[in-house]
C-alpha cells in the first residue's frame, strides 16, 4: 500500500509539475499576478509529493519489503540500515527519484528565497524548473517506476552491488546530483532571461549564488568519487579519465567558467551574450552526464541498440531542452544588450582567458568521450580513447589557466596595470623557481617535467594570495594594520584566494602521487618483510572474519619505520555471498600528507599471498585540494548572501576598513 | 566476478564509476633489468585491455591483460623498440589496443577539435577586442563638457577601486 502511495504521489507531482510549467509564464505574458503567483504553492506541492514518494521508497527499503522489484534487486536483508537507505539511490531508478527530489527542492528554494525577484523573471524561472521536472517525472512514471510490484515476493533480495556498500557512496550521489541539478537554476534563469528578453546585473547577482552553489556540491561530490575510487578498486588510481567520471568533469568545468564570466556580468555588464550561452551549456551538459551514465551507452554502443526505450527517453530530453534553448538563445541573444568595453589587460581580459582555456578543455574531454561512441555508430570502427590521450590535451590547455589564474585578482577592472600585478606575484614567481630547482635537484626519478609541475602548483599556491597581501599592504604597512585590513577584506575575496589555493594543492597532490610513487609487487610467506620508502612492512600471516553479509580474508602487515612498530595495515578480499562476488578491500595508512597503500592478491597455490604495497608522497593534498576549493566557494557564498537579490547594483567596494564584512 | 563485469555493473548502478582492477601487475612478472621494466610499465599504460572497459593493461588484472603484460615483456626482452612492440600488436589486435588513438583522417577531428575550439574563440574575442578599440576611437569626438564629465567620472571609478 505504501509503495502505491509513493507512485501516486509521483502522479500528482507531475499533474501539478504540468500545471507549474503552463500557467505562471502564461501569467507573465498576460499580467496576470494570481497566475504567476501559483508558482511558488505548486512548487512547495511538488516538492512535498516528490518527497512523500521518495519517503514510501525508502520505507520499503528500510522495512525490506520484496514484493517491490527495486528492493529485491538491490537489497538484502542482512544489510547494515545505512546501505538500506543509501540503496534506496544506488540503482537506476532510485536514482532518478532522487534527482527529481534535488529538481523540486531547488524549485521550492527559489519560490521560498525569490520573494525579492521581479515577478515574471521569478514567474518564468519556477515555469521553466517545472518544464524540466515534467520531463524527468515522466521518464520515471514511464521506463523507470521504483515502485513495481513483484507476485510473489521472494523470501530474501539480491543484495546491492557490493561495490556500493560503502559510506563513500552513500554520500556520493547526492553531493554529485546537488551539483548536476544546481546547474539546472542557470538554466531556467538564462531560458527566463531570453523569454524576458533582458539580462543585466541584476540577473548576474541572482545567478552566481545558485551556481557557485551547485559548483561547490560537485567539487565535493567529484572529489569524493575520486577518493573512494582510490580506496575500493584496490591499486590506487584515483582519476581514470573513464566517460563516467568525464561526465562529471565536464559540468564542472564549464561551471567554473561560468562563475569566472558571471562575475563579469555582475560587475560590468559585459560577457552577457556568452554567459547566458555558458549557463545553457553547463546544464546540457549535466543532462548529457545523465544520459551517458542512465542510457547504458557506454556499456556498449548494441546494448544500447538492444533495448533502447531508456536512452531514447532520455536522449529526446536532452534534444528538446538543449535544442529547444538553444533555438530561442538564437532567436534572442542577438537583442540582448553588450555591455561595458574593456582592454585586454585587465580583470574582464583574464577572465576571458580563464573562459576560452576552461572551454577548451571542456571540449577536449567532451570529444575525447564521446568520439569513440560516434565513429562506432557510424563507421563500425572501435578506437580507445584513454588517458594518454587526455594528458596530452587537457593538461596543455589546463596549464595556461594555472598560470593566468593568480593574476586575475590583481588586475583592475576594464585596464588593469600589468606591471604593477607582475611586481606583486615577484615573490610567488621566487616560490615557484626556488621550489622547481629543489626539486629537480634531490628527486630520484619521476618525469623530467615533474619538478615544474611542483613549481607550477606551488605558484599557484602562493599567488593566489597575493591580492590579499596587495590589499593587507602587508610587510609595507605596520603589522597590526596588515591583520586589521586582513579581517575587513570580503569574505568573497578570501574566498576566490581559497579556491585559486585549492587548484594549485591539488595540482600538487597528482604531480607528487604520479610522479614519485615507490610501488613493490611481492609474494610473502607469513614472517617475510618487505621495504618500501623507509618502511618496513611484515607479513603475519593470513586470518578469516566474518562481516555482516559478507566473508573476509585479512592479510595482516606490521608497519615499522626504523625499528618501531609504527602502524598494522590489513588489506583484505571480501567475499559477498548473495551475489558471489569477490571485492579487494585496501588498507591505507596516513604519514602526515602521504599514504601507504597496501592491497592482497588472490591465493597463490603455496601459501604465500601476492600483496602490492605503495608509498604515494603527498597523495591527499589531491583531494584536500578539492575541499579548500569548497571551502572558498562556500565563503564566496556566504558574503554574496547579503547582497542576494539587490534589485539595483550594490555600490563599488567601499575602502575595506570601513566596512568590514560580517561573514568572517 | 570478470572486470568487465564489474565495470559494467557500476557504470550501470553509478554516476561516477572507475575500473575495479584489484591488482595488475602480479609478483614474478617484471624484469630484472629496471630500465626494460620502466619501458615495459609506460608501454603498458599506452595500451588497452580489450575485454575491460577503458583499462590500461598496466591497471587491469583480466587475464587477457596479463597475457599482453607478459607478450610486451617478452618483446622488450627480445630487444624490439617500443615502436617495434606499438606495431606488433596493431598488427594482431587493430587500433582498438591503442589508448593514445594514432592521427588519422579518421580521428583528425578528436585531436584537432579542443584545438579548434581554442582557436575560434581567440578569433573571436579578437574581433571583440578590435571592435572595442573602434568604439573607443569613435569615442574620442567628445565635446568640452563631456570629456570634463567623463574625466570626473574616471577619477571617481580609481578612487574606488
Amino acid at each position: 500500500m505504501i509503495a502505491e502511495t509513493g507512485h501516486y504521489a509521483l502522479v500528482l507531482a507531475l499533474a501539478l509539475a504540468l500545471l507549474q510549467s503552463v500557467l505562471p509564464i502564461w501569467g507573465a505574458r498576460t499580467r496576470d499576478a494570481a497566475l504567476m503567483g501559483l508558482a511558488g504553492p505548486l512548487a512547495y506541492g511538488q516538492l512535498a509529493f516528490v518527497a512523500l514518494s521518495f519517503a514510501a521508497l525508502t520505507h520499503a527499503y528500510v522495512t525490506s519489503d520484496f514484493s517491490v522489484v527495486n528492493v529485491v534487486e538491490n537489497s538484502h536483508s542482512a544489510k547494515p540500515l545505512i546501505y538500506k537507505i543509501s540503496g534506496v539511490w544506488g540503482n537506476h531508478e532510485g536514482s532518478l527519484l532522487l534527482w527529481v527530489l534535488i529538481l523540486t527542492l531547488f524549485s521550492a528554494l527559489v519560490a521560498f528565497f525569490g520573494k525579492n525577484l521581479p515577478d515574471r523573471l521569478r514567474a518564468d524561472v519556477l515555469g521553466v524548473q517545472a518544464m524540466i521536472s515534467v520531463a524527468f517525472l515522466l521518464f520515471v512514471l514511464l521506463t523507470s517506476n521504483p515502485f513495481a510490484r513483484l507476485d510473489p515476493a521472494p523470501m530474501e533480495g539480491q543484495d546491492l552491488n557490493p561495490l556500493l556498500q560503502d559510506p563513500g557512496l552513500a554520500i556520493h550521489p547526492p553531493l554529485l546530483y546537488v551539483g548536476y541539478v544546481g546547474f539546472s537554476m542557470a538554466f531556467s534563469f538564462a531560458v527566463a532571461a531570453l523569454i524576458e528578453g533582458k539580462v543585466d546585473a541584476a540577473w548576474a547577482r541572482w545567478v552566481r549564488p545558485w551556481t557557485l552553489g551547485a559548483w561547490l556540491f560537485l567539487t565535493l561530490g567529484i572529489a569524493m568519487g575520486s577518493y573512494w575510487a582510490y580506496y575500493e578498486l584496490g591499486w590506487g588510481g584515483f582519476w581514470f579519465w573513464d566517460p563516467v567520471e568525464n561526465a562529471s568533469l565536464m559540468p564542472w568545468l564549464s561551471g567554473t567558467a561560468l562563475l569566472h564570466s558571471a562575475v563579469v556580468m555582475e560587475k560590468r555588464e559585459a560577457l552577457k551574450v556568452w554567459t547566458v550561452l555558458l549557463a545553457l551549456l553547463t546544464f546540457a551538459l549535466s543532462l548529457l552526464g545523465t544520459f551517458l551514465v542512465r542510457s547504458g551507452v557506454l556499456t556498449s554502443v548494441h546494448a544500447f541498440a538492444v533495448d533502447p526505450a531508456r536512452g531514447v527517453a532520455i536522449l529526446i530530453i536532452l534534444i528538446v531542452f538543449v535544442g529547444g534553448s538553444l533555438a530561442l538563445y538564437a532567436l534572442r541573444a542577438p537583442t540582448l544588450k553588450q555591455g561595458g568595453m574593456f582592454a585586454p589587460v585587465s580583470r574582464e581580459g583574464a577572465l576571458v582567458l580563464n573562459n576560452l582555456f576552461l572551454t577548451a578543455a571542456t571540449a577536449a574531454v567532451f570529444v575525447g568521450t564521446l568520439y569513440p561512441l560516434a565513429l562506432e555508430a557510424m563507421t563500425g570502427e572501435k578506437i580507445s580513447v584513454g588517458p594518454p590521450f587526455f594528458n596530452n590535451t587537457f593538461g596543455p590547455l589546463m596549464l595556461p589557466v594555472m598560470l593566468v589564474m593568480p593574476f586575475a585578482p590583481l588586475l583592475a577592472w576594464k585596464r588593469g596595470d600589468a606591471a604593477r600585478a607582475a611586481r606583486a606575484m615577484v615573490y610567488a614567481v621566487g616560490v615557484a623557481v626556488v621550489a622547481t630547482a629543489l626539486v629537480a635537484g634531490f628527486a630520484r626519478g619521476g618525469p623530467t617535467l615533474a619538478p615544474l609541475g611542483v613549481g607550477l602548483a606551488l605558484f599557484a599556491i602562493t599567488g593566489a594570495f597575493a591580492e590579499l597581501v596587495e590589499r593587507s599592504k602587508l610587510f609595507r604597512a605596520p603589522f597590526a594594520e596588515s591583520v586589521r585590513r586582513l579581517r575587513g577584506a570580503p569574505s568573497s575575496t578570501w574566498g576566490s584566494a581559497l579556491a585559486h589555493a585549492g587548484m594549485g594543492v591539488t595540482l600538487l597532490g597528482v604531480v607528487a602521487a604520479t610522479a614519485w610513487p615507490s610501488e613493490a609487487v611481492v609474494a610473502l610467506k607469513p614472517g617475510q618483510s618487505v621495504s618500501i620508502s623507509g618502511y618496513d612492512l611484515t607479513f603475519e600471516g593470513v586470518s578469516q572474519r566474518p562481516g555482516p553479509n559478507y566473508a573476509s580474508t585479512i592479510a595482516a602487515l606490521t608497519v615499522r619505520k626504523d625499528g618501531a612498530v609504527v602502524r598494522r595495515l590489513e588489506p583484505s578480499r571480501r567475499l559477498y555471498a548473495a551475489r558471489q562476488m569477490d571485492l579487494t578491500e585496501a588498507s591505507i595508512a596516513t604519514f602526515g600528507l602521504s599514504q601507504l597503500y597496501a592491497s592482497m592478491g588472490e591465493a597463490r597455490g603455496d601459501d604465500a599471498t601476492a600483496l602490492r604495497v605503495t608509498y604515494k608522497p603527498l597523495v591527499t593534498l589531491i583531494w584536500f585540494g578539492a575541499v579548500i576549493m569548497a571551502l572558498g566557494g562556500g565563503l564566496s557564498l556566504a558574503d554574496r548572501r547579503l547582497r542576494v537579490g539587490a534589485p539595483r547594483r550594490a555600490a563599488k567596494p567601499v575602502p575595506v576598513s570601513a566596512h568590514p564584512a560580517p561573514a568572517e | 566476478m570478470s572486470p568487465a563485469l564489474r565495470r559494467a555493473a557500476l557504470a550501470a548502478a553509478l554516476t561516477l564509476a572507475a575500473p575495479a582492477a584489484a591488482f595488475a601487475v602480479q609478483p614474478g612478472e617484471e624484469l630484472s633489468d629496471p630500465a626494460q621494466e620502466a619501458r615495459a610499465r609506460a608501454l603498458s599504460a599506452e595500451l588497452r585491455c580489450m575485454v575491460c572497459q577503458n583499462q590500461s593493461i598496466d591497471d587491469s588484472d583480466a587475464p587477457l591483460a596479463k597475457d599482453l603484460r607478459v607478450l610486451v615483456r617478452e618483446r622488450i626482452s627480445a630487444g624490439d623498440s617500443d615502436k617495434d612492440v606499438i606495431s606488433f600488436l596493431t598488427a594482431r589486435y587493430g587500433d582498438f589496443v591503442l589508448l593514445r588513438p594514432r592521427f588519422t583522417w579518421e580521428t583528425a577531428l578528436l585531436w584537432l577539435f579542443a584545438p579548434a575550439v581554442l582557436l575560434a574563440g581567440l578569433l573571436g574575442y579578437l574581433v571583440f577586442v578590435v571592435r572595442a578599440r573602434r568604439v573607443e576611437v569613435a569615442g574620442a569626438g567628445l565635446t568640452e563638457a563631456e570629456r570634463a564629465r567623463l574625466e570626473a567620472l574616471l577619477a571617481r571609478e580609481d578612487e574606488r577601486a
